[in-house]
């Protein structure tokens, strides 16, 4: 029954996605009033019903309802609960599901919370939202049915990929996914003030906070992806290019570019088409990602089984979505009146060149990204890996932290730079000491990872000055959150440039009690032992590593065996064991037995990685999100709010 | 300066910026773009020694072999035509079994041995690289019995 009740809360919700549509579309052909009445309550309950839909589908999975095809494929009875509830969306159709549902709650907080946009405005964005929404529903009802069942019940599941059975199923994907249709706000709300032509600080102010709140998402899902990535592959890498990163990374590049571009239209009321061109580029690139992610162009752990007929009908939607918005906007931005205008050195002209790298290393990430597909439909098999992504970003990304350097010290409009040099000194200062320190001391390292750790002191030190000589009592939220969020960036460059610059690699087939010394680690491999887990078998191996004050630790790698489940094939997967020490972490991975000369396994494959302050990229990243979200606790006001309510409260409790 | 000169400068850089990324673009792909390669490919000579690709093929039966120092081994990958000795130092993916697909980042050696820097596996059934889906069904059967 469950099924057959999500099955058609979808289609009512799919419904009334048609209802929004409609009755927006008329009422802004200026039809009747009360069409527009309808709207908001409209997008309210679709998206409430989608989210019950994704409930019932999360019951499904807790059920081991293995009537139903999809937790048939992807779920087994005997997987702990927290990786059923999670493998809801660990797959195509449930994860698709979660990204409607996303896009239904989103409309429904706008339909109802945003206050300050006009009303027809406001309508407008609510029929553009309930139009990307049927297209969805449109894919999922006819192409990705999550609530199909099966004509007869196995008596158990396939199982859920083993790499995936990690606590950052539950946590990754959702908040990526909560980034990536975040964005569909801020694009439903430049499409709605195009058509009703209401583009200014007003419209940048109510699309601000969506911009932010979306983005804040997309970096938690980037860093807690990269973090997962990191420990789960067993590789050691942080980052891979991957496709399937890069197309995470587009969105957030394009989400950092808007959150900047839309300040400067807040504030001063300049860049207004280019705001509005940011916020349709936005959502347009998380649906090129699923389009990639999801048509089978790509290799890929995320890619799930897909047919060519998926990939087809989501083209078909993104090619009407994007193509529309652009279509809207080339007709429309002749229309868009000149904004107020400013000097090159400003902070809008800091901003301008900022947006400019931003797009520039999207528009680099994009092009290798897309361009062995290109090759390959021309008949060519080509892969664009690191080496691409590094020459081509890596100096941009550094040319653009020098101007975060800047732009925060210049004033809006106009500014002679004065300000700026006397705020410079102390920052340049640290700049040139860790660049005279490394040269010195660093031994030989790469110009990319020099250069980084050298911009990542003068950052460092120059994110802080907005805060010199102010009441810190006094300085507005936003501030802070923009310092915190530059010094995040400091941060995570300081990760990855020692990282990159100073790692330790050894691998070795180790005999039980043998030493082996990596960085300033002599680490004892003291032999396995099998373990079992709730759904697996593993050989777990113990290693000691003491440091030079003889600190020791133990580590536990596990090298893990999952069963083939129903007819798949078994699969294996290394758990790395991590040690976090001040100075960066130990990696420790176990690999295969040796076989010795009497053919009995003798010897373990281990490989050990001193990784110099890794754990500061995620640490960095961390501190972006949580600027962003003091930012958007400034931004949307709502201490504000929450001071007016408890005053209220207040003020009820004592009245008479 | 007059506003309107900010302005065309600000679209100078503009352009300038994306002439330049353009460039930095082209070429970058032309240098480090990494061809995907069958043994078939190799065999007949299309990949110069020393050049970064991507190698795919099936483990060949009974090839694979360890060295004494417990972390190389050697294998052939096949594609059913031709095959290549591969090279390679470090831990093989879960699931890297004889018979079944790979995938290998490196370059070949002059003593015409590809020597891998990263192997990739095919993951289980419902994971096939794209590149793979291309190679004739029943590969593995058509591997040289050795």
């Amino acid at each position: 029954m469950i099924a057959e009740l999500g099955l058609a809360l979808l289609w009512i919700a799919a419904a009334l996605a048609c209802l929004s549509l409609i009755a927006g579309a008329l009422f802004l052909r200026a039809g009747p009033k009360d069409l527009a009445s309808l709207v908001r309550p409209a997008s309210v309950a679709q998206g409430v019903l989608t989210a019950v839909a994704f409930a019932l589908l999360i019951a499904l999975f807790v059920r081991s309802d293995m009537s139903v095809e999809l937790v048939a494929r992807n779920s087994n009875s005997l997987k702990p609960m927290i990786f059923k509830v999670a493998g809801a969306w660990g797959n195509h159709e449930g994860s698709m599901l979660l990204w409607l549902t996303i896009l239904g709650l989103s409309g429904a907080l706008v339909a109802l919370f945003e206050k300050r946009l006009r009303e027809d405005t406001l309508i407008a964005t609510l029929t553009a939202q309930a139009a990307l929404s049927l297209g969805f529903f449109a894919f999922l009802l006819f192409s990705s049915n999550p609530f199909n069942r099966l004509p007869v019940a196995p008596p158990d599941g396939q199982g859920l990929n083993p790499l995936l059975q990690d606590i950052g199923l539950a946590f990754h994907p959702p908040t990526l996914y909560v980034g990536y249709v975040g964005l569909s706000v801020a694009f439903s709300f430049a499409v709605g003030a195009l058509v009703t032509r209401e583009i200014g600080p007003a419209f940048a102010r109510a699309m601000r906070p969506w911009v932010l709140g979306s983005w804040i998402f997309l970096t938690l899902g980037i860093t807690a992806g990269s973090y997962w990535a990191y420990y789960e592959l067993g590789w050691g890498g942080w980052w891979f290019w991957d496709p399937v990163e890069n197309v995470s990374l587009i969105p957030w590049l394009a989400g950092a570019a808007l959150l900047h571009s839309v300040a400067v239209t807040a504030t001063r009321n300049a860049l207004r088409a280019w705001t509005v061109m940011l916020a349709v580029i936005g959502f347009s690139m998380s649906m090129v990602g699923t389009f990639i992610v999801r048509s089978g162009l790509l290799t890929s752990v995320h890619s799930f089984a897909v047919d060519p007929e998926r990939g087809t009908f989501l083209l078909v939607l993104m090619a009407l979505y994007i193509g529309g918005a652009l279509t809207l906007f080339a007709i429309r931005a002749g229309t868009v009146a000149e904004g107020k205008k400013f000097a090159l050195v400003s902070r809008e002209g800091s901003l301008v060149i900022n947006n400019l790298l931003l797009t520039t290393i999207l528009a680099l990430v994009l092009l290798g990204t897309l361009y062995p597909i290109v090759a390959e439909a021309m008949g060519e098999k080509i892969s664009v890996g690191p080496p691409y992504y590094n020459r081509v970003a890596g100096p941009l990304a550094l040319i653009l932290c020098l101007v975060m350097v800047a732009g925060p010290l210049l004033a809006w409009r106009k500014d002679d730079g004065r300000k700026l040099w006397s705020r410079l000194p102390p920052a340049i200062f640290a700049g040139a000491a860790v660049l005279f320190a490394l040269v010195l001391f660093g031994g030989k390292i790469g110009i990319l990872p020099l250069l980084g750790m050298s911009v990542a002191g003068v950052v460092a030190v120059a994110s802080l000055a907005p805060l010199w000589n102010r009441n810190l009592r006094r300085t507005p939220l936003p501030t802070w959150g923009m310092v915190l969020a530059h010094f995040g960036v400091a941060v995570a460059l300081a990760g990855m440039a020692a990282e990159s610059a100073f790692i330790k690699e050894r691998l070795v087939a180790a005999a039980p009690g043998e030493t082996v010394r990596v960085a300033d680690f002599a680490v004892r491999f003291d032999g396995v032992r099998p373990v079992a887990g709730p759904n697996y078998t593993a050989l777990e191996g113990s290693l000691t590593a003491t440091t030079p004050g003889g600190a020791s630790f133990v580590l536990k790698p596990e090298s893990r065996m999952f069963p083939g489940l129903m007819g798949t094939a078994p699969t294996e997967t290394n758990e790395a064991a991590l040690l976090t020490r001040p100075g960066g972490q130990l990696y420790a991975v176990l690999g295969q037995p040796v076989p010795g000369t009497n053919g009995t396994p003798d010897r373990y494959q281990l490989r050990l990685w001193w990784k110099p302050l890794v754990w500061w990229i995620w640490l960095g990243g961390g501190l972006i999100a949580l600027g962003a979200a003091l930012a958007l606790i400034g931004r949307a006001q709502l201490l504000a709010i929450w001071r007016v309510r408890r005053a209220r409260k207040a003020e009820e409790r004592f009245a008479p | 300066m007059k506003a309107k000169h900010q302005r065309l400068i600000l679209a100078l850089l503009a352009v300038a910026g994306i002439a330049g990324a353009g460039v930095l673009g082209a070429s970058a792909l032309r240098d480090e773009a990494a061809y995907f390669r069958t043994p078939a490919e190799i065999a007949a000579g299309k990949a110069a020694t020393g050049e970064a690709m991507r190698l795919g093929g099936m483990v060949a039966q009974g090839s694979i072999e360890r060295l004494g120092d417990g972390v190389t081994i050697r294998f052939v990958a096949t594609d059913g035509k031709a095959s290549v000795p591969v090279e390679f130092t470090g831990i093989v993916p879960d699931l890297f079994a004889e018979e079944s697909g790979m995938v290998a980042d490196g370059r070949m050696r002059a003593d015409g041995t590809f020597v891998a820097d990263r192997i990739l596996a095919k993951h289980d059934e419902r994971y096939m690289p794209p590149q793979m889906g291309d190679m004739p069904k029943g590969v593995a059967k058509m591997a040289p019995k050795t």
